[in-house]
């Protein structure tokens, strides 16, 4: 049977849909999968859809008929393990099995944590192997000679960076 | 504990736009009226009433008992004891304990965090439990 991927909605809701059966396609030499036909009602298990357009099982076994049956005259009479048989019959799961926490966020904080790990290991090698030499003009000495050019050449004398110079006292403002 | 205090606690939702959704300060105050531009306010007690008549229904069919059932739980509250009663009943009409069962479960679910909810309207509906022969989930020891 194929299942839908399910969608988590808000954490909540998981939504599986299973729908009516056709069989298997063969074409050539490979087995394509079976074809989920959406025209027909389909079945999920939705916490806001109680009710499914149609029931889980479709096709009875004989003792499930007998026991569908059996639903038709008084339900007192009948025990816990049909009431529960005829529940399984229409619905796959209940609701505390469809509102069941997993543990795929673990599996993807992971899966993220790993990926950034080896995007971290790709920095740290790009780094060391294709940067180019860091330039001298970086060094703190021609900084100090770069700045002393600047305020020769009264570089940005009216708000920028010769304005906060005083030049009579040789220090900044 | 009265049926009053709870119609105050089934009714979910206390603020919003919504025309079906009305907000009870208390048990005595006067129904809180919103200042719609037009239309008439359906009160609880008419949309209680709708609903139990259209469970009501002596030849409804599956698909009506499943579309009522999806919209009812659809809405921001917790149905009334007497709808569901009604529902119940239907149920039994159209010979489908499963779905009886998924009824119960569903207003469990629908009441959220309140859960104080959920075993008043067993407690309400425990008469029609015990005439239909309805095991609750609890019962079933399917609510794990």
């Amino acid at each position: 049977m194929l299942r839908l991927p399910s969608v988590r909605l808000g954490g909540l809701v998981v939504r599986r849909a299973s729908a009516a059966l056709s069989s298997p396609v063969r074409m050539a030499s490979h087995e394509v999968s079976q074809t989920v036909d959406m025209s027909q009602p389909m079945y999920w298990d939705r916490v806001d859809t109680p009710l499914p357009d149609r029931r889980y099982k479709d096709i009875l076994t004989d003792s499930e008929k007998s026991l569908k049956q059996k639903e038709k005259g008084p339900w007192a009479q009948l025990s816990k393990e049909e009431k529960i048989a005829l529940y399984r019959m229409s619905f796959l799961q209940t609701f505390p099995e469809m509102k069941q926490r997993s543990d795929e966020w673990k599996t993807v904080m992971g899966g993220i944590f790993i990926f950034l790990g080896f995007t971290g290991l790709l920095v740290w090698w790009q780094r060391i192997h294709v940067y180019p030499q860091r330039p001298h003009t970086f060094d703190p000495e021609w900084q100090e000679k770069q700045l002393q050019r600047m305020l020769d050449m009264r570089i940005s004398p009216v708000e920028g960076i010769s304005s906060k110079w005083d030049y009579e006292k040789g220090q900044w403002k | 504990v009265s049926a009053n205090m709870f119609r105050a606690v089934v009714r979910l939702s206390a603020s919003g736009a919504r025309s079906l959704t009305r907000s009870r300060t208390s048990i005595s105050a006067p129904l809180a009226s919103r200042c719609y531009s037009h239309g008439k306010v359906e009160t609880d007690e008419e949309f209680d009433s709708r609903w139990v008549t259209y469970f009501s229904k002596p030849d409804i069919d599956a698909w009506e008992l499943r579309k009522g059932m999806n919209t009812l739980i659809g809405y921001d509250l917790v149905p009334e004891p007497k709808i569901l009663d009604s529902a119940l009943k239907a149920c039994r009409r159209l010979d489908d304990l499963a779905s009886a069962i998924r009824i119960l479960e569903a207003v469990k679910e629908k009441a959220g965090p309140h859960k104080d909810i959920y075993p008043y309207l067993i407690q309400e509906l425990q008469p029609t439990l015990t005439e239909l022969g309805i095991s609750t989930p609890e019962e079933l020891g399917i609510d794990r």
